[in-house]
């Protein structure tokens, strides 16, 4: 606000290199503390300057200046634009090929903060060839500059296909897929990540991954300390399962639903996302694989879920998650009811049908779970305590499946009565002629008149 | 006989149910593999863990031992360690008397993984390279005849400082003039070679003692020895 940009500019051709490596840490400083001095920044007609003497020698000087453009570059979009319009890409990339760790850090960073907003940022990075110096950075053994060129492959890959193709190309897969082995764990949380944004985009793409050899290992982060390790994790091989049942079956072969499962057990919150995203995704894909998932005691853990989260969309992924494993045969099914997880599912419906929010993505979700489940399910045992407290849509399907079930089954037919059923599906009042009338007609009918009345 | 043979291959090889049975017991087998062997992976990450702790601590103690040797009883003056009302010294107190007081010269060593990279942050102040790099202040000279430290560095360091001839591109128009004075004080316009071609071209002089009359006789260059075809054996 004191104009100590017009004052900081000229510092910054200063003779003595102290000044202008100063000047330049503190114009960093400023551009990062908040966007509106950014924009002053480049307001102020610094950049230009900044990327001409950044062909200087002293490494100190560049790592100060990559600091303001990193500084600069990360608020917005338009203040990104405008660094790469002013041509400090040429420069970064040129800074990327220093003998200065640190200097390759700097610049590495700076490229990452600039190819996160958009697709034709990252493009516009990509053209100015920094993603065979990326590589090349990532093998060199300080681990900060892994981290951080790990990161940035993986901003630049997360846009479009054809970015993640250019990534692919240079050679990073196989590099990345072995330093997953590498203790750290923030270098690991980069390289999981840059790979499932690879392997997000196409079946290509995921094949590639998977080729990289990286099942078994990655099993082996589903169980590290650090959370966020597991969460990539699991973002990755929910990644590769989801698109097809091909990638699925190897998944399972491998044993990655026993672990996903045991990881989705020992985490809270949003960490567990990705893995109950995965079981569903699988079990989605054909009734075996489902098989596989309940086989691998998969439901526990996700009714858990849905029971101690309190966040919305984990809660509707794990009811969608449930629904893809029930919906596919009566097995399926009988095997979700007896665990016991329908009166959860109808409670929760209850719950937040009731709170007006009809949006809410848990409520959608757990409504088309329990239609899905409850068309198969001919357990009827579970089925008994739904027909108390279920509103009228869900009911319809209820009394359905009696309805299918019943005729055939005496033994059904004695404890439907003695357990109070019947009783309870003459209060249903349903208009003439709709389904759920005929539903309760072909239940009436299964039973000699004085039962009825 | 066709529904027969439909219902065999469907059972066979479209939807085996023995197969699938045994598939997803095999998938069972397969996951308590997979949790037993990352249990294990866990728990040999725990130890390694804690055996790493452990070890921090005892360097922490040795070290504060070592630092606090001065708290050490005397025969005079028990030290707060040594209690005249314990039946037995502290564990503290065996320690130090176990351990090397400190040296005054000695390095202070004690970060233990501190954060290298201060720089990405750029929150602690940069150690800027001044024209002139001070001496160490605490340090033995190295022996031997060497040159002095701040003078090596210099020389090392120098930057480069290309002549107008080396800097400017070699199509640049500001060398225009550069350029006509060269050509103008050319003498010759022979390609200079390097020395190895300069016997290239050169011709051969075959010794008199080869060269025939009429130039080189066969005798001596294209056969040796006198050979007579008709009493060779191997052709037949």
């Amino acid at each position: 606000n004191s104009g100590v940009m017009s004052l900081l500019r000229p510092l910054l051709l200063d003779v003595v290199p102290t000044i202008r490596q100063t000047a330049a840490l503190a114009l960093g400083r400023l551009a990062n503390y908040n966007d509106d001095l950014a924009e002053a920044v480049v307001k102020g007609d610094i950049l230009p300057q900044l990327v001409c003497s950044l062909s200087e020698q002293n490494r100190f000087y560049k790592k100060a200046a990559a600091f303001v453009l990193r500084a600069v570059g990360k608020h917005s979009p338009q203040l990104a634009q405008a660094i790469v319009q002013c041509g400090a890409l040429e420069t970064l990339v040129i800074c990327l090929e220093d003998f200065d760790p640190g200097v390759k850090e700097a610049a590495s960073w700076a490229l990452g903060y600039i190819a996160r907003h958009n697709s034709e940022l990252s493009q516009a990075v990509v053209d100015a060839g920094a993603v065979p110096l990326l590589v090349l950075c990532i093998q060199e053994p300080e681990i900060a500059l892994k981290r951080i060129a790990a990161s940035t492959l993986s901003d630049i890959s997360k846009h479009s296909p054809e970015l993640a193709q250019t990534v692919v190309d240079a050679g990073a897969v196989a590099h990345l897929a072995q330093m997953i082995l590498n203790p750290d764990a923030k270098l690991k949380r980069q390289v999981l990540s840059a790979l499932s944004q690879i392997a997000k985009h196409s079946v290509d793409l995921a094949e590639l991954v998977v080729e990289a050899e990286i099942f078994p290992v990655v099993l082996t982060c589903l169980k590290d300390s650090d959370e966020y390790v597991k969460k990539n994790g699991a973002t990755l091989i929910r990644e590769i399962a989801k698109h097809t049942p091909e990638l699925s079956q190897l998944i399972v072969n491998a044993g990655g639903v026993a672990a996903v499962i045991d990881c989705i057990g020992s985490c809270r919150g949003t960490v567990r996302l990705p893995g109950i995203m995965m079981l569903g995704y699988i079990a989605a894909h054909s009734e075996n694989l489902s098989m596989a998932v309940i086989v691998s005691k998969g439901i526990p853990p996700l009714c858990a879920c849905l029971i101690e989260e309190h966040e919305d969309h984990i809660k509707a992924a794990a009811a969608w998650a449930l629904g893809q494993v029930g919906r596919h045969t009566p097995e399926h099914a009988r095997a979700i009811a007896v665990a016991n997880v329908l009166p959860t599912l109808l409670a929760m419906y209850m719950d937040t049908h009731s709170s007006e929010d009809l949006q809410m993505k848990a409520s959608i979700f757990t409504k088309k779970a329990l239609k899905s489940i409850l068309q198969k399910c001919t357990y009827l045992p579970a089925l008994e305590p739904l027909l108390h407290d279920a509103p009228p849509n869900i009911m319809k399907h209820i009394v359905g499946q009696f309805s299918k079930v019943l005729p055939h089954d005496s033994k059904a037919r004695r404890l439907f009565v003695t357990t109070g059923g019947l009783k309870k599906i003459q209060e249903i009042k349903a208009e003439p002629g709709s389904l759920l009338q005929e539903y309760i007609d072909t239940i009436n009918n299964c039973y000699p008149e004085e039962v009825v009345r | 006989i066709q529904k027969m043979w439909r219902g065999y291959y469907v059972r066979k090889y479209i939807h085996n149910y023995y197969a699938l049975k045994k598939y997803l017991a095999a998938i069972s087998v397969n996951n308590e593999i997979v949790r037993n062997e990352l249990q294990e992976y866990t728990e040999m990450k725990e130890n390694e863990e804690k055996r790493k702790d452990l070890e921090k601590k005892e360097m922490e103690r040795k070290y504060q031992a070592r630092k606090m040797h001065y708290l050490l009883s005397t025969e005079q003056i028990a030290g707060i360690y040594n209690s005249p009302f314990r039946k037995s010294p502290d564990p503290m107190e065996l320690l130090l008397r176990k351990s090397k007081p400190l040296s005054h010269t000695r390095q202070e060593k004690s970060s233990f993984a501190s954060e290298l990279y201060g720089w990405p942050t750029c929150r602690k102040p940069p150690t800027f390279s001044t024209a002139q790099p001070l001496p160490p202040i605490v340090r033995q000279k190295p022996q031997g005849p060497f040159r002095d430290t701040a003078e090596v560095l210099r020389q090392r360091y120098k930057p480069l400082e290309p002549t107008f001839h080396v800097a400017a591109a070699i199509n640049s128009p500001l060398k225009k003039e550069f350029r006509r004075e060269e050509w103008r004080n050319c003498i010759h316009d022979n390609e200079f070679l390097p020395f190895s071609s300069y016997h290239k071209n050169e011709k051969y002089d075959p010794s008199i003692h080869r060269s025939g009359k009429y130039g080189q006789e066969a005798y001596g260059i294209k056969h040796f020895r006198e050979v007579q075809p008709k009493k060779w054996v191997a052709d037949k």
